[in-house]
């Protein structure tokens, strides 16, 4: 039946309830601490790579504190990583659902890259405030900038996803090759250092990735006037303006090929 | 009303282009049944895929006057590690149905008992062939796709099939593929028959019969 564009966008948003729903049973089971391993996982990594930094004594490198800095850095990588990682070949498991007509590509990812910034974003808040109120962080500067940048992120997550969920199926190798990319934009993205402390010529050639922005401006949230930030939001707008056209746009060409098993 | 006017489907192959239906026409009124007979690989699945919505055309235009169902296979395709109560609850999400009304029916037609809350994949054969026949039935449609006619489950399960569809809702219009004649036969007021990405459609069962059974010999 013709459908107008307001029963569209109910039954779009029925269909990814029902995938959420289905994602977090087939994921997480009913097992254990099921569907609270959304949470726990993120904050376990971020938890793991904190202890790891003050072991190794990162906190004499600079004047913040060692867990702020892991968390803020860490969480937001984790954001488009996972999203990303999460996409990639997530048409083909799910294939004989696309036997119902409502069900579209676009649903599937945005199911999975939902819970995945669900995930991140409760880790990351949970981590903040109990490291809060326990003393070891101080609370955020500027909750706005914080919000904004980590808003920024997970758009950025978002197009991402798109894109590395469509060219992921259509070629194994890109598939292979995006793990390798992952594994070492992860030490580019901002999470290991502040650009302030790079050379002028590596600021430049690391602000040209769009996530390490986002990075910046969620620490410049966090600690306010005691560091220097190289935040640019427009820069970072435009970058997923433009992601988010390429995503969408593949994808449209996926629903157009994709084959029910 | 079903309409389908010069419906194209080609796909892309290593070999080059391979065109699975050139031009299908069809037109499918409310409360119609129609068999779709072929050889294997003549396109049938395609035609009913590409009814549903589940795939798109090449080129031609397709109207869906009436609500269709998916292409119902009883194999039956499930997340293994899904029960079958979460099975159930995923379709009618997805349709929009309130799957508290639907539990019970679906217990009593597949009797699995305390099974719907195990995984699917501690399944037999057929246990599953029931879970997604009754699952199928638990959203009504208009117009019911069918892409194979129950060919597993003992005698008992197809009388029960039979009477869910052909019986209970025999108001509806239904487009099946079968390779047995009798159930074209028992149920269908016309027959397409495809060839060579063609489909001729007769209103005599026995005159398609005789061009079917002319093309695959």
């Amino acid at each position: 039946m013709e459908t107008s564009l307001r029963r569209s966008f109910a039954i779009q948003r029925r269909v990814i309830g029902a995938l959420l729903l289905r994602e977090i049973i087939t994921r997480y089971g009913r097992h254990n601490i099921g569907v609270l391993w959304i949470i726990a996982e993120p904050m376990l990594f971020t938890l793991g790579v904190a202890a790891l930094w003050t072991a190794v004594k990162m906190h004499s490198v600079s004047n913040i504190p060692i867990v702020a800095f892991a968390i803020t850095g860490y969480s937001s990588v984790l954001l488009w990583r996972n999203v990303t990682m999460r996409c990639a070949k997530a048409v083909e498991p799910n294939l004989s659902l696309m036997y119902h007509r409502n069900v579209k590509v676009i649903d599937i990812f945005i199911s999975r890259i939902l819970l995945e910034i669900i995930g991140a974003s409760a880790s990351a808040i949970t981590l903040t405030l109990g490291f809060c109120f326990i003393g070891s962080m101080s609370w955020p500067q500027d909750i706005i900038i914080v919000i904004g940048g980590w808003l920024l992120l997970s758009w950025f997550a978002i197009a991402l996803g798109f894109i590395v969920g469509v060219v992921s199926e259509r070629s194994e190798a890109f598939e292979r090759l995006w793990h390798i990319v992952t594994y070492l934009l992860f030490p580019l993205s901002g999470a290991v250092f502040m650009v302030d402390w790079l050379p002028k010529v590596a600021q430049k050639a690391v602000l040209m990735l769009p996530m390490v922005h986002g990075t910046e401006m969620v620490r410049h949230g966090f600690f306010g006037s005691v560091v220097i930030t190289h935040e640019d939001p427009i820069y970072f707008a435009i970058s997923n303006i433009i992601l988010t056209y390429m995503g969408l746009a593949l994808v449209r060409d996926a629903g157009h090929r994709v084959q029910p098993e | 009303m079903i309409e389908l006017r010069d419906v194209t489907k080609v796909y892309a192959t290593h070999a080059g282009r391979h065109q699975v239906l050139d031009g299908i026409d069809l037109t499918i009124h409310s409360g119609e049944k129609i068999g779709i007979l072929g050889r294997n690989g003549a396109g049938k699945s395609t035609l009913i895929r590409l009814m549903s919505g589940a795939e798109r055309p090449t080129s031609g235009y397709i109207h869906r006057g009436m609500s269709l169902s998916w292409p119902l296979a009883f194999g039956g395709t499930f997340q293994g590690s899904l029960t079958g109560l979460d099975n159930l609850k995923f379709i009618c999400r997805v349709y929009g149905v309130d799957f508290r009304d639907k539990v019970a029916y679906v217990k009593d037609f597949t009797e699995l008992g305390k099974y719907m809350r195990e995984p699917v994949k501690t399944y037999s054969a057929g246990m599953r062939a029931r879970l997604a026949f009754a699952i199928s039935m638990a959203v009504e449609f208009d117009c019911f796709l069918i892409d194979e006619i129950i060919s597993v489950g003992d005698s008992r399960f197809h009388a029960k099939c039979q009477h869910e569809l052909f019986d209970k809702r025999r108001d509806r219009a239904m487009i099946m593929v079968s390779h047995e004649a009798h159930n074209i036969r028992d149920h269908c007021n016309r027959v397409g028959v495809l060839i060579a990405g063609k489909m001729q459609i007769f209103d005599d069962i026995d005159a398609a019969y005789a061009i079917y059974q002319a093309a695959t010999s």
